[in-house]
């Protein structure tokens, strides 16, 4: 029994000042959003055909998949944004479009279709989406609406089960997190289809996990040192829980490690984002919800939100 | 907290006989399934359409084609009525869905008014008639419009005849178990499971299949055809039949695919495909009126505004059936009298979606999300062992129980597992450890503290719960949220979050303290093994 624990993260007690690097994280966050945010600007978003429109054909070929030729065959029959790559074993490839000219999207998928399997002999259509653009648009804006009224909710229970800037804090983390996601995606041309969203929910939901974790230590030690600089506090409580967020986060990464180690897995960029999600809503609890309470001030008890000192320097 | 009490371990017991008994089912060869006697639950995991691998249409009832459709009937019917009291107009079109109406005579305004308001529509659910018509007062004119109700009311009905009509062509075709359901207003969402063809699903579920008999008008001469020049109660229709690209008909039809109880596949005298059809009474007599009547003269077949054939009647058809002859294949004539038996779709349907796995890129996933669940819940056992021991090995038995329940609350359900929602369980597990983490972290502090290993244990769960409450309830709401907004892949996905968020409170909580207490039972510690 002695033995155990086998590995320890971190010390027994320690003493991290996580408030002094508050400033850095703040210009780090700043720069990761305004990178975010040109990349969005300049490449935009790889939209998949969920939210473009469009179709996806997944094809299997007798031999090694002809991905150059399938390619000009394509565009010799004036199909929109077309592009091939190969997946899985050699013998696949995936091919996406826009449109067929003068085609609905339906006719189109069709046409290409039939097309290739002319020019490519033994070609097998082994999976197909096809999404019109009345639909595609739809999705985005009912994936848009879930975001929106699951960050108003949560702002309402945070309020209820602590105070209006816990809330607050924890939403401006949240659209931090979002905010950096999708900077992500658009750095890395992941495409964004509807399980993206999922991911991006799962994302802020683990990200609001760690929130509400590091709140109720927080709330628990306000009550405790009803004297002591909120910000010795808030260090305080990181600090006692750190052993927490490094186990929990290990595990999580662990967890996804499975689909994490083949890029050729089909949940590969889904469990991708959600890897980022973890690690960005760690970060954004210490560095985004906490200094936000820490600005505005933490209510003791019952009576009113008291400001911290602007200069101390005691930590 | 950690006393182990009666309840305690009855309901340990009996979550983990559910989730043995719901998740042995997708473990055992269907052989052995099938020899199980029959109160045992035999339902399988319910996989989604990705994984399985299958078809997903998404339709929508065109019901501008249907508006417009309904104003060109009021029109022709209009102009029967006009015809019967031989009033003569000077304009009678129909446009942005209002038909105007002009007299020749304008002093008969008041009196066609009446004659129409008497004779045209149809009574609403709400009693009222779903016609309007008004006298625009400076060019003595008649105005007939639809009530905006009546539009809605007509949409919603052919969306509820459509999702009939649709049901029985597919089940026409032998596809199994397809799931058809409304979405929407407007919209029909078809899920054929296997290995279908959707190329085949859409060849029955496309087509509008609107049959008519009409006469063909011979007196247009073939330059006045050629031109577009016909008389306003014909209309050119385009033809398949070989002979001629196009024919002048009258718009109004003798007989209409209503008026049919059967239909078959069947060879004609020169042993080529054909359809065969019975009309009801009123059709048999009907036709065999008109047929009596034009006897030498052609009449048109038309399907979906074109011309099948356009045979020439050389005897009076009384008996009621007949066939339809043309350019068939088999197939095509198989499928021509599916669509004629399972009636007409009250308006076209166009495809806006569609998604086709094929089974073996499905089963491709399912490996992929296994060995990805495995790896993950493999990692997870080896860390949580390090990091806390024996009780580590404890929260290790409670992942395993949550995933055995979880598995079995999902079979039994039958809720739709997709990809995102394997990705949802992978996740669910690291979750349910954190809870884990929670409460040894929280022992660990109290033992630090100088509290004896007995009530460190204790307090760890009960300071720990709260977090772990906070935590999940956030998660819940996320989930329900996009259970109730998300669509297909991402509402199989917030399902499974929420069975875990239950189900992992649950186990994270109880099991482990019915292990940590039989522990303490037996163990009798001094000090805390993670202390």
């Amino acid at each position: 029994m002695k033995y155990w624990p086998l590995i320890r993260l971190v010390p027994r007690h320690t003493h991290f000042n996580f408030v002094g690097l508050s400033p850095f994280a703040a210009i780090l966050s700043a720069i990761l959003i305004i990178g975010s945010g040109i990349s969005v600007a300049t490449q935009g978003m790889n939209f998949g055909v969920d939210f473009a429109g469009g179709t996806i054909l997944q094809v299997a070929t007798p031999g090694p998949a002809p991905v150059g030729q399938i390619d000009q065959t394509l565009k010799a029959i004036g199909v929109h944004d077309p592009g091939v790559q190969g997946i899985g074993g050699a013998n696949s490839a995936q091919v996406t479009f826009r449109s067929v000219n003068g085609m609905d999207a339906n006719a189109g998928a069709t046409f290409v279709t039939t097309q290739l399997q002319q020019k490519f002999p033994g070609l097998k259509v082994s999976g197909q989406s096809t999404v019109g653009p009345k639909v595609s648009s739809e999705l985005l804006w009912s994936g848009l609406e879930a975001l929106g009224i699951a960050l108003l909710l949560m702002l309402f229970y945070i309020w209820f089960r602590f105070q209006l800037q816990f809330g607050l804090g924890a939403i401006l983390a949240l659209f931090h997190d979002i905010v950096l996601t999708i900077g992500l995606l658009s750095v890395t041309r992941i495409e964004v289809s509807m399980t993206s969203i999922a991911a991006l929910l799962t994302v802020i939901g683990y990200s609001m996990n760690e929130k509400v974790i590091s709140f109720d230590r927080l709330r628990e030690n306000l009550r405790k040192f009803k004297t002591t600089p909120l910000r010795d506090v808030i260090n305080l409580s990181e600090n006692e829980r750190l052993s927490r967020t490094l186990i929990t986060g290990t595990t999580a990464l662990l967890a996804l490690s499975g689909a994490l180690v083949n890029p050729g897995n089909p949940l590969f960029a889904l469990v991708f984002t959600m890897a980022f999600g973890i690690i960005i809503g760690t970060y954004s609890s210490i560095y985004v919800a906490l200094p936000v309470i820490l600005l505005w001030g933490a209510r003791r008890d019952d009576s009113d939100a008291v400001p911290i000192e602007p200069v101390r320097t005691r930590l | 907290m950690l006393a182990l009490s009666r309840w305690k371990i009855i309901a340990v017991s009996l979550s983990l006989i559910f989730g043995i008994l719901f998740t042995l089912p997708n473990l055992l060869p269907q052989s052995a399934l099938d020899s199980m006697p029959g109160w045992l639950p035999h339902q399988k995991l319910n996989l989604g359409l990705d994984l399985q691998g299958g078809s997903h249409l998404l339709l929508e009832v065109d019901t501008d084609a249907l508006n417009k459709e309904r104003l060109t009937n009021l029109t022709e019917d209009i102009r029967v009525r006009l015809k019967a009291s031989q009033t003569e107009a000077t304009d009678l079109s129909a446009a942005a869905g209002v038909i105007t109406l002009r007299l020749k005579d304008p002093t008969q305004v008041n009196a066609v008014y009446k004659d129409l308001s008497g004779s045209l529509g149809t009574r609403m659910l709400n009693g009222g008639k779903d016609v309007s018509l008004r006298i625009v007062q400076p060019d003595q004119s008649i105005q007939v419009s639809f009530q905006p109700q009546a539009a809605d009311e007509a949409a919603r009905s052919a969306v509820k005849q459509s999702i009939e009509i649709i049901r029985r062509r597919i089940d026409a075709l032998g596809t199994k178990e397809p799931g058809i359901t409304q979405q929407g207003a407007n919209r029909i969402v078809v899920e054929a499971p296997g290995e279908s063809d959707p190329e085949k699903l859409k060849a029955v579920i496309g087509k509008t299949a609107k049959l008519t008999f009409q006469m063909v008008d011979v007196t247009v001469p073939p330059e006045d055809l050629a031109a577009g020049r016909v008389p306003p109660d014909d209309e050119i229709l385009p033809s398949d039949d070989g002979h001629s690209p196009v024919y002048a008909v009258k718009k109004r039809a003798v007989v209409t695919g209503e008026m049919l109880t059967g239909a078959g596949f069947t060879n004609d005298e020169n042993n080529r495909p054909a359809v065969s059809f019975t009309f009801n009474g009123q059709g048999a007599s009907r036709f065999g009126k008109v047929t009596a009547e034009n006897i030498g003269k052609p009449f048109a077949i038309v399907l979906d505004k074109r011309i099948i054939s356009a045979p020439v009647i050389n005897s009076a058809i009384t008996a009621g059936n007949g066939i339809i002859t043309g350019n068939f294949t088999p197939e095509s004539a198989t499928n021509l009298s599916i669509l004629l038996k399972s009636g007409a779709l009250p308006a076209p349907l166009k495809v806006e979606q569609q998604t086709t796995v094929g089974a073996g890129l499905g089963a491709e996933a399912v490996k992929a999300g296994e060995v990805s669940l495995a790896v993950g819940a493999a990692m997870i056992f080896a860390f949580i062992i390090l990091a806390y021991g024996m009780f580590g090995v404890y929260a290790a038995i409670a992942l395993v129980v949550n995933v055995l329940m979880m598995v079995g609350a999902l079979s039994m359900t039958q809720a739709t597992l997709t990809l995102p929602g394997i990705a949802g369980l992978i996740l669910t597990m690291a979750v349910a450890v954190d809870a884990n983490v929670l409460i040894y972290e929280r022992m660990r502090d109290e033992a630090n503290a100088g509290r004896t290993p007995m009530a460190a244990a204790d307090t760890g769960y009960r300071r720990a719960m709260v977090s772990i409450l906070d935590a999940n309830v956030t998660t819940m709401i996320s989930a329900l949220i996009m259970f109730q907004f998300g669509a297909g892949p991402v509402k199989g996905f917030a399902w499974t979050l929420s069975i875990g968020v239950v189900t992992s409170v649950f186990t994270a909580i109880v099991v482990t303290q019915l292990l940590i207490g039989i522990w303490f039972r037996f163990a009798r510690p001094k000090t805390l093994p993670i202390a």
